[in-house]
């Protein structure tokens, strides 16, 4: 099967010097992958890359199997979505706009939403569950639910893939715990998914595969089991991570 | 188990939808501006009824002197006014949606300093009138020119607030040029009309000066309008935009570009006018929520509205003309104050 993603060979960096190099990512549908890794590894610029915001130092981005660096913006954006961190914007929006917004991909130039785009961006609202928050501002929502309103926006751009900056940096643990389910349903539903976290139990408890990011390039990548060692993770983030099992299976790092 | 039902969104359906808020507000706000046309037609020192005014504009002459005033006067002025406002508040809305900003306006690139600066030039230089439009015309459509120019060569890729700073330091050069025109000029004739023009005023507008700006108010305005709801994508920034399908980057530009023309169009038709930029897509957003596609045709119809009242008053209330840059101050600055004590809870500022 095609991945939704793929990469070959890819470095990613600016100004032609690459941070991280050789990388061979694969997302099939219905998968999470979790870039760990301290700040400054590079988690930024890879994302940056694979949406095709700067371009790689080497090596390609396949989106279904079509090299990037040839899909025009709408044809990127009509299979790969971004969810930005929720940070302020200076105009209050309503949420059901923001979600509107996701048309975009799939309208042309001079379209603008009309009863089924509206129809579509509701839906997306709905399968959050926050439907009522439809006329909300978007300023006068929690962290959280800004989140799953833009997650709420890369449904409506209708993108099988997706790719999601610190979902849950930053959020209380209920609104931690929503996002969480989100994340995981979208996956059961066939998305493909690539975020990034700075919390290892909860990449653990979410993740299919793990990529581990280190200042000087990639420590390990692969399933969550085998790649998630105490070892790997000390080197990752230079201080002594010990890992635990609990009686359900989770692991937990200290 | 019951099935629980879906849960409608909160509110009459008309607001979940919120589709029918412009079907609504545009007509209105097209009456009113109709309105203040009549008004602005009918007064001033040669009064004019409706009655006489719609007789005139059927083809009725047998009044000459009515229909004069009325066809080469008063009208020409009264739409110079009308197109001198919409193209300020267009152009406002847009900068403001593009740069992220809500405290942005038209002159934010230095567009209205490199057009004051090459319209005094002509005076100076003792050009007709046409020439000293055009070349204020072409000076602001440089001086935007070579601020985008620089902001692309000192950061490589537009951003925006290089591009501002940049304006800011073109548009104090302009303004360097300007006063060491007025400095030159002839205190008896030419520094009055410099003076004059640099607070802006439509006093002795022609129907060629209408045919000039107008044309290229067009040119800038269509863009805006057919592609309004895309460019609202842009008030997310550059990489949401982009990453959401849009060409982001090209968007801008031209944007950037169509109210670049029309405020340059505007001001050197009648001068520098501030404020109505800045304060009429604030008033424009409280009525219709921060989306582009919704704004601009408020933004737009408020603008052409306000002016033509301000410049109705420009010249009814005192013996002399006033310049309408003084008008739209001592009406924009604490109309401005008021909107911004109410912007944090509608319309803009989360």
């Amino acid at each position: 099967m095609t991945p939704l993603l793929a990469t070959r060979g890819l470095a990613v960096g600016h100004g032609g010097r690459a941070l991280i190099a050789g990388l061979e990512l694969r997302l099939p549908p219905g998968q999470v992958l979790c870039v760990l890794g301290p700040n400054g590894a590079g988690k930024t610029t890879l994302f940056r890359t694979l949406l095709g915001l700067i371009p790689p130092v080497a090596g390609e981005v396949l989106l279904a199997g079509a090299p990037l660096a040839q899909l025009s913006r709408r044809r990127i954006a009509a299979r790969l979505a971004h969810v930005p961190q929720a940070l302020a914007n200076p105009f209050a929006f309503a949420a059901l706009d923001i979600v509107l917004m996701g048309a975009a991909a799939r309208l042309g130039p001079l379209a603008r939403p009309g009863p089924p785009e509206t129809a579509r961006a509701m839906a997306a609202l709905q399968r959050l569950g926050i439907a009522d928050l439809a006329q909300a501002r978007i300023g006068q929502l929690s962290g959280g639910q800004r989140q799953l309103v833009l997650i709420a926006r890369a449904l409506a751009q209708q993108a099988a893939a997706l790719i999601m900056d610190e979902p849950t940096a930053s959020l209380d643990f209920a609104n931690r715990r929503r996002v969480g389910q989100a994340i995981r349903d979208l996956a059961g539903a066939g998305h493909g998914i690539i975020l990034s976290s700075h919390d290892p139990d909860h990449a653990a408890a979410l993740a299919d595969q793990v990529l581990l990011m280190g200042r000087h390039g990639v420590i390990a990548s692969g399933t969550v089991d085998g790649t998630m060692t105490a070892a790997n993770l000390s080197q990752l983030y230079g201080i002594a991570v010990s890992r635990q099992q609990d009686a359900g299976g989770a692991l937990h790092f200290r | 188990m019951a099935r629980v039902p879906m849960r409608p969104p909160s509110g009459p359906c008309w607001v979940a939808e919120r589709g029918l808020t412009p079907p609504v507000l545009t007509p209105v706000l097209a009456a009113a501006l109709g309105l203040a046309l009549l008004l602005a037609v009918a007064s001033g020192p040669y009064g004019l009824s409706p009655g006489q005014i719609l007789a005139i504009l059927t083809g009725d002459r047998s009044d000459p002197q009515a229909a004069t005033v009325l066809i080469n006067i008063r009208l020409p002025r009264v739409l110079a006014a009308a197109v001198l406002g919409a193209a300020l508040a267009s152009a406002g809305a847009a900068y403001q949606t593009v740069f992220r900003n809500p405290l942005v306006s038209p002159d934010i690139l230095g567009v209205s300093a490199g057009a004051g600066f090459g319209a005094v030039l002509g005076i100076l230089l003792g050009l007709p009138v046409i020439a000293i439009q055009l070349l204020g015309f072409a000076t602001g459509l440089v001086t935007v020119g070579l601020v985008l120019a620089l902001g692309l060569v000192l950061r490589g890729g537009g951003q925006v607030l290089v591009m501002v700073l940049c304006g800011i330091a073109i548009g104090a050069l302009a303004g360097a040029g300007i006063s060491l025109v007025k400095l030159l000029a002839d205190p008896e004739q030419q520094l009055p009309a410099i003076t004059f023009w640099l607070m802006g005023s439509l006093a002795g507008i022609k129907r060629a000066d209408i045919a000039l700006a107008l044309p290229a108010v067009l040119v800038g305005l269509a863009p805006l309008i057919v592609l309004r709801w895309r460019i609202g994508l842009l008030a997310m920034g550059e990489d949401e935009a982009q990453a959401m399908g849009v060409n982001a980057r090209a968007l801008r530009l031209l944007v950037i570009a169509c109210a670049t023309l029309m405020t340059s169009a505007a001001v050197s038709m009648a001068g520098v006018i501030g404020w109505v930029g800045l304060m009429v897509p604030h008033m424009a957003r409280l009525m219709t929520g921060p989306r582009f596609d919704r704004l601009l045709p408020a933004a737009l119809l408020i603008g052409a509205g306000f002016m033509v009242l301000v410049d109705t008053a420009a010249r009814s209330i005192a013996g002399i003309e006033l310049p309408l840059g003084i008008l739209t101050a001592v009406l924009g600055a604490p109309v401005f104050i008021g909107l911004l004590g109410r912007g944090a809870r509608a319309g803009w500022a989360a």
